[in-house]
């Protein structure tokens, strides 16, 4: 059976049992938006500050829902392979022919549907908000396709620390370590704005802040092409290297000869 | 007993051969050289409380883990060089079935078909032939999570059936099961090893089971295989039957004494009773004629025939419902 195959099977599988756990699907589409919508309002006075790049904070703050429906994509992808880890599953995957890239893809696949569904969704709310998307229809599809690309990294990082701890509560333990690291970017202000100069600096060496801000280009700038770079190569660091500690950690959990 | 072996897939002529198998985690071995010969179309019962090594024996059988010496060859194949070949030649019902509540049960069919590389109507037969043998025709529309645990258990064998493996490893497959669900597995299992000649291998913690489903069993203990035969072997070896009396009259327990004395050694028995092991001087009948010609009146007589659980004492010195200590 070709990979391909495999990876499908894979992915179908953590869609549907994804779609088939509302308490576990909803929350990451409808909070996200929840925050959107209060911070628009309520942190709407920040447009007024000089040098501020957009008059609505809904526009600037867009981007951010990304961020947090990729946080709950690699929640719910650690948690459902934390799961298989637990119950067995895994070892009844492990016995039959299916090869251990093809696992971890299957399961990316599924975090990327996820977090299909969610960005588009994110963008359709925005956009029926009235936040204008500078860079046009094709700016929108670059939106989307990094957002699904930043969803794919966080998602494997998910994978990495549920191959890591074996344990939902392992996976769990480090979801306000992500937020935390998502709060200390530049996701309220723009970097040049931010006064504390620890914070700025933080936000700086933060990779999280490249992510934000070249999604948040796209919406409020235009065609930006350092920002879109830095994003965009961010974006696949995360992946690669996510993806290279979760092989590692597949060999180390998946020991079958 | 020996049976008709399976012949579908062409590793049937071979059963599950072991040597010197060792497993080591850490600071503890929890195989410790164990040696194994089990042919084809045999049930194996492989018996040992919780923490004896039972479940890791079948993990490195199964391929799931490498051992840290020694070696096994399952349906031909070596575990170690040869793990794809046999993943392909055996199922696998591992502890806890292992199933996704999400998932109906012919959506776990489906998918562990697939991933065998089972595909179209070949697929659709099969899983329908399956939930009819296992009894979840009605029920394979439903979410596993409204199964109890005999329906999950039965789903866990038909998932492990489904690519028709000449060699099934079941482990405890009836812990926490209900009687009627336990029993209609045993047939289940002797069905295949008698029908298909399918070899089984399959560990329990159940004295029951290993007495009433294999051909032959092993008493694992700490790691080493104790004790290897048939159950009639097994129970012969150790075993001489117990006889215990309760006299009607409490004073007639010091003649009891000397009477049964003479047919065997004391051994325990219950507070008002005498019992002695038999030494082969005459049988149990041999006993009532003694009672009643020294006019002792027996409220009960009682023939203990020796168990599994009896050869687990006699070779670990302690029974198997209290060895997980």
């Amino acid at each position: 059976m070709v990979i391909l195959q495999q990876v499908g099977l894979i992915a179908r599988r953590s869609m549907v049992r994804t779609m088939r756990q509302p308490g576990v699907f909803i929350p990451p589409l409808t909070f996200p938006l929840m925050l959107m919508a209060v911070n628009s309002n309520g942190l709407r006075a920040a447009t007024h500050l000089p040098g501020f790049p957009t008059h609505s904070f809904l526009a600037f703050f867009l981007p951010f829902s990304f961020m947090q429906g990729a946080l709950f994509a690699s929640g719910i992808a650690g948690t459902d392979l934390a799961r298989d880890i637990d119950t067995g599953f895994l070892n009844r995957l492990a016995l039959t022919p299916v090869r251990g890239s093809a696992l971890l893809l299957g399961q990316i696949g599924g975090a990327l549907g996820l977090g299909a569904i969610q960005a588009c969704l994110y963008l359709g709310v925005g956009l029926a908000a009235g936040v204008h998307i500078d860079s046009g229809v094709g700016g929108a599809a670059l939106i989307l396709v990094l957002a699904l690309l930043v969803a794919v990294g966080f998602g494997t990082l998910g994978l990495w620390i549920a191959l890591r701890t074996g344990s939902g509560e392992g996976v769990q333990s480090q979801f306000p370590l992500l937020f935390f690291v998502l709060f200390i970017s530049s996701m309220n202000l723009p970097r040049n704005l931010i006064e504390v100069r620890w914070f700025r600096d933080i936000a700086t060496i933060n990779p999280v802040s490249y992510l934000i801000e070249a999604l948040r280009s796209l919406v409020i700038v235009g065609w930006d092409p350092e920002a879109l770079l830095l994003g965009f190569g961010v974006a696949l660091g995360l992946i690669g290297l996510s993806m290279t500690l979760a092989v590692q950690q597949l060999k180390v959990r998946m020991t079958r000869t | 007993m020996r049976r008709k072996s399976k012949s579908s897939n062409g590793t049937a002529a071979h059963g599950i051969e072991v040597e010197s198998l060792v497993r080591q985690f850490k600071d503890v071995r929890a195989v410790d050289g164990i040696d194994l010969r089990i042919e084809p179309g045999q049930i194996y019962g492989f018996l040992g409380p919780n923490g004896a090594g039972k479940s890791t024996t079948v993990h490195m059988l199964t391929t799931l883990i490498p051992p840290t010496s020694g070696r096994a060859s399952v349906a031909g194949f070596d575990v170690v060089r040869e793990g794809p070949k046999v993943r392909a030649s055996i199922g696998a019902a591992l502890q806890e079935a292992a199933l996704d509540p999400f998932l109906t049960g012919r959506e776990h069919l489906r998918l562990q078909a697939s991933l065998h590389g089972i595909k179209g109507d070949a697929r659709k037969s099969l899983q329908e032939a399956l939930l009819e043998r296992v009894g979840l025709t009605n029920a394979a529309d439903r979410k596993v999570r409204t199964y109890s645990g005999g329906m999950k258990r039965r789903l866990d064998l038909a998932l492990a059936l489904i690519h028709d493996p000449s060699i099934l490893f079941l482990d405890e497959p009836t812990t926490g099961l209900d009687p009627q669900s336990r029993t209609a597995l045993w047939e289940e299992v002797g069905r295949l090893a008698r029908d298909e000649g399918v070899t089984v291998f399959l560990t329990t913690q159940y004295l029951e089971e290993a007495d009433v489903l294999a051909d032959r069993v092993g008493i694992i203990d700490h790691g080493r295989i104790v004790a290897e035969g048939t159950p009639a072997q097994l129970k012969a070896e150790i075993g001489k039957p117990t006889v215990e009396v309760v006299p009607e009259e409490h004073d007639d327990l010091g003649r009891l004494s000397e009477l049964l004395g003479r047919f065997g050694d004391e051994t325990a028995a219950r507070p008002g009773a005498y019992a002695v092991q038999m030494n082969g001087h005459g049988d149990l009948p041999a006993v009532i004629r003694a009672l009643d010609s020294e006019n002792v009146r027996a409220a009960e007589i009682n023939l203990h025939q020796p168990t599994l659980d009896d050869v687990f004492l006699a070779k670990t010195g302690r029974t198997l419902e209290g060895a997980d200590d």
